[in-house]
């Protein structure tokens, strides 16, 4: 357990190593000159170059990524260049309502899913199953955007049950993170069909159910640990999606996660943002990854960590 | 660029005058905006969005009669320029406090400017202080304090300038050049446009990034009465669409965006909103910027070609009549702009022709640079079936903003630019901020902002003596010497002249005031401080 948990942690750290590379990389890619950018259309050539070295961007490559990287270490993610603060107090600042939007889609999902993909599964082939693969399909393929202006339309709007967008309160949470869960909720409901189908037909169920245990156990206890295998790796892969934002329907219902953040941030061409958001969200990603392989040997102890 | 374009507007009202409430004192509205707001720090703040926050938190020494574009005392009480033009001696107003508590000095507006110049400052707006005597040595870091600024008692400020400048009066009007305290400046540091501290009519309270901003009246303000508004909050984050939704339930005031442009006609149509939504005239002309220096765009019949090639009608039309064809560089409500000018008709015969004479009969293949989001892109495709009329095939080069602010400020890159989304908003209600940049010898150099590239130093003589015409009295001249300049302009036809944006807003039936207040010309989007809540007790 330890020997592998300290080789799965070496891996991520060398991971990180090439995220600082990529995201530092990205201050080449992007097209534009920050240095004119913030020095404004009126600026002179000599104002231009001030500028330039003020930013360390008159130094070698490498030179550059080593004060990168000896900042970041010193959790230092640099000050952007248009709202003229701390990219970590802006990250900071985000991260509870991303955190707790995150919490908010990934119940839905769950609740929405999990039942779901389980009742098509014990009904394969018949019109429950087909109906609701093709509802999945449906919440799956609908732009966010649509589904989150019709909740907030016929709820808040129409039915006045829920403010109309903004952060605070639990009325707040409930149509973001349900938009954000009818779309996850699909994939779940489709994975959790296959996963189940898979292990019912499974020899240790038939002998579950030849002891004559009664189809609800059989299905949610015995076949349920099993299945829910794969949907735990998929909890981990979307702690990491939402973690880098989830961009449109938080800006549908104004919610301050890091999504907008990096939206705002990339339509400024704000380097510094940019390369924050990225490196927040690939951390997310290893650190969900690496949560969710802990987590599965606790639910099936067939599975050991070496 | 939306940041970077500030406008300013002249307010020219399209519906009747309503018949106007006395402004009642107290209460507090909500403002939306999409974005988040960035600094607040007047020397670096530099966008449309922030650019009326920071007018309601700071001053300067001049300011514009609400809803106007008349120039008008403001930190200063009085003014006088020396017979040359060359010396500025300012008096302060008594009893002007900062949010603090302390009294304001003329060592603070030397300080202010002073540091507006400062390269460690960063701003975006230090060019506009070259005129001043000793520039050139803060801004190249030789000094930090400016000899063309002294202060012979705490309540004058003289300002020496190296050559006379008649928009000076408006450089001081600007952001840039904004009061703050050195203490406070000092005690934040990089983070002063996050805890801002003028002497405005607002003082900042509090500010959750990302979520909402709150501005409350500040109780020492030097002018009796103003503002009327107790509390002011900016709620962040939400879609424009949305925000009209919230508007229409009566949850927000004001949407700071405007009304988005897939709901403008059938909010401009409801004949229950007549006296809610209002339209103001931008200080702003959308053109196509044609590079004088790539063949065969060097051709002045080329150009006169394209000028004559392209409907603009049929492009306003795409714009739902949000804007007024153009046909000069100026907008109607600038100074200088000649209602007689009559510019290059529409008139594709004729450009055939002229392309004929320059031996391109057979027409030839360009490309247009234009920024990729709605509804710039089809803009472009209406100019590019226009141009292919004429047998010129434009290719269109959809980018990010970024990309083609890049593309158009290097040398020999795009022939064409259509400047929809990046279009020159002035800065000031002055003829010359639509020159030296956009189209004199000093913008064409790389990464400058004269895309056309044109550099005509004869003309550049005219705009320094233009310039130099300071004399209050003999404004009118300097309009009409500005009005040939640019008459001259269009002769070279660097540009084609597109249209000039309108901009419509929508507020709640909460909020009064002089309906040209949230069309502003130089407070943009809005002069919080003479809006009004009708529901204060």
């Amino acid at each position: 357990m330890w020997g592998y948990l300290s080789r799965r942690l070496a891996g991520s750290f060398a991971i990180l190593i090439g995220i600082t590379i990529v995201t530092f990389g990205l201050t080449f890619l992007i097209p534009a000159d920050p240095v004119r950018m913030i020095a404004g259309r009126n600026a002179t050539a000599q104002t231009v170059e001030n500028i330039r070295q003020q930013l360390g961007l008159d130094r070698s490559v490498p030179e550059q990524y080593a004060r990168y990287v000896m900042r970041l270490a010193q959790g230092d993610l640099g000050r952007s260049y248009v709202q003229k603060t701390q990219v970590s107090d802006l990250v900071l600042s985000r991260l509870p309502a991303t955190l707790l939007l995150m919490a908010g889609a990934i119940f839905f999902e769950l609740l929405i899913g999990i039942p779901a993909g389980i009742f098509a599964a014990t009904r394969r082939g018949r019109p429950a199953d087909r109906w609701i693969m093709m509802l999945s399909f449906a919440g799956v393929s609908a732009p966010q955007f649509v589904v989150g202006l019709l909740l907030l339309y016929i709820f808040s709007n129409l039915l006045s049950l829920f403010p109309m967008g903004g952060y605070g309160t639990l009325g707040h949470l409930i149509l973001p993170a349900l938009t954000l869960g009818i779309a996850g909720g699909g994939w779940y409901a489709r994975m959790m069909r296959s996963s189940m189908v898979d292990v019912l037909r499974q020899d240790y169920v038939r002998t579950a159910r030849a002891k004559g245990l009664g189809p609800a156990k059989v299905v949610l206890v015995h076949a349920f640990r099993n299945a829910v295998l794969p949907i735990i790796a998929m909890i981990g892969l979307d702690v990491g999606i939402f973690m880098s934002g989830a961009v449109v329907v938080e800006s549908v219902y104004g919610w301050p996660g890091i999504g907008q953040l990096a939206w705002m941030g990339i339509q400024r061409i704000d380097i510094p943002i940019i390369m924050g958001v990225t490196l927040v969200a690939a951390v997310g990603i290893v650190i969900g990854n690496l949560v969710a392989d802990l987590i599965t040997p606790l639910i099936d102890p067939r599975i050991r960590l070496r | 660029m939306k940041r970077l374009f500030i406008a300013a507007a002249a307010a020219l009202l399209l519906s009747s005058l309503p018949v106007l409430a006395a402004p009642k004192q107290g209460g507090a509205i909500i403002i939306t905006y999409k974005d988040d707001i960035s600094t607040l720090d007047p020397a670096v703040g530099y966008d449309w969005q922030n650019w009326s926050i920071i007018k309601s938190i700071f001053d300067g020494l001049m300011d514009y009669e609400p809803g106007t574009t008349k120039l008008t005392p403001d930190l200063a009480e009085s003014f006088d320029i020396s017979p040359d033009g060359l010396t500025y001696t300012f008096k302060l107003r008594d009893g002007v406090k900062f949010h603090n508590g302390r009294a304001m000095t003329a060592g603070d507006v030397k300080y202010s400017i002073e540091r507006a110049v400062n390269p460690a400052t960063q701003s975006p707006g230090a060019g506009y202080f070259s005129n001043i005597a000793g520039y050139d040595d803060v801004a190249g870091g030789k000094a930090t304090t400016l000899s063309g600024i002294t202060t012979p008692d705490d309540k004058t400020v003289v300002i020496k300038l190296t050559a006379p400048n008649a928009a000076f009066l408006h450089i001081v009007a600007m952001n840039f050049s904004y009061v703050v305290p050195k203490e406070e400046v000092e005690k934040y540091g990089a983070d002063f446009g996050h805890h801002p501290v003028g002497t405005g009519a607002f003082k900042f309270v509090e500010w959750n990034l990302g979520q909402n901003l709150t501005l409350e009246r500040f109780q020492d303000y030097n002018k009796k009465g103003v503002p009327y508004l107790d509390k002011i909050t900016f709620e962040i984050g939400q879609e424009p669409t949305v925000n009209l939704l919230r508007l229409q339930k009566g949850e927000v005031d004001i949407l700071g965006d405007g009304i988005p442009p897939a709901q403008f006609v059938q909010v401009t149509s409801d004949p229950a909103n007549k006296e809610l939504f209002v339209a103001g005239e931008q200080l702003h002309t959308g053109y196509v910027a044609l590079n004088v220096k790539m063949k065969p765009l060097d051709d002045v019949r080329v150009r006169q070609a394209i000028n004559m090639a392209i409907n603009k009608d049929r492009i306003v039309q795409i714009l739902n009549g949000r804007a007024k064809v153009a046909n000069q560089v100026l907008p109607p409500a600038m100074p200088g702009y000649d209602p007689n000018y009559k510019g290059y008709p529409y008139d594709p015969a004729q450009a055939k022709k002229l392309l004929a004479e320059a031996g391109l009969a057979n027409g030839f293949s360009t490309e247009l640079y234009v920024m990729n989001t709605d509804p710039q892109p089809r803009i472009a495709q209406a100019i590019q079936q226009d141009l292919a009329a004429v047998g010129i095939k434009a290719e269109i080069k959809a980018l990010a903003q970024a990309e083609v602010i890049t593309a158009g400020g290097t040398d020999g890159q795009a022939p064409m630019v259509w400047s929809g989304g990046l279009a020159w908003i002035a800065d000031f209600p002055d003829p010359s901020n639509f020159y030296s940049v956009i189209l004199g010898c000093s913008g064409a150099i790389a990464g400058g902002w004269n895309w056309s590239w044109y550099c005509n130093p004869d003309l550049d003589k005219r705009a320094s003596a233009a310039d130099a015409m300071t004399d209050p009295a003999k404004a009118d001249d300097r309009n009409k010497a500005w009005a040939a300049i640019f008459a001259d302009v269009m002769k070279d036809a660097p540009w084609v002249p597109i249209m000039n944006e309108t901009r419509y807003t929508m507020h709640s039936p909460r909020v009064g005031g002089d309906p040209q207040l949230f069309v502003e010309p130089i407070h943009i989007p809005v002069n919080y401080d003479y809006i009004f809540a009708t529901d204060a007790q």
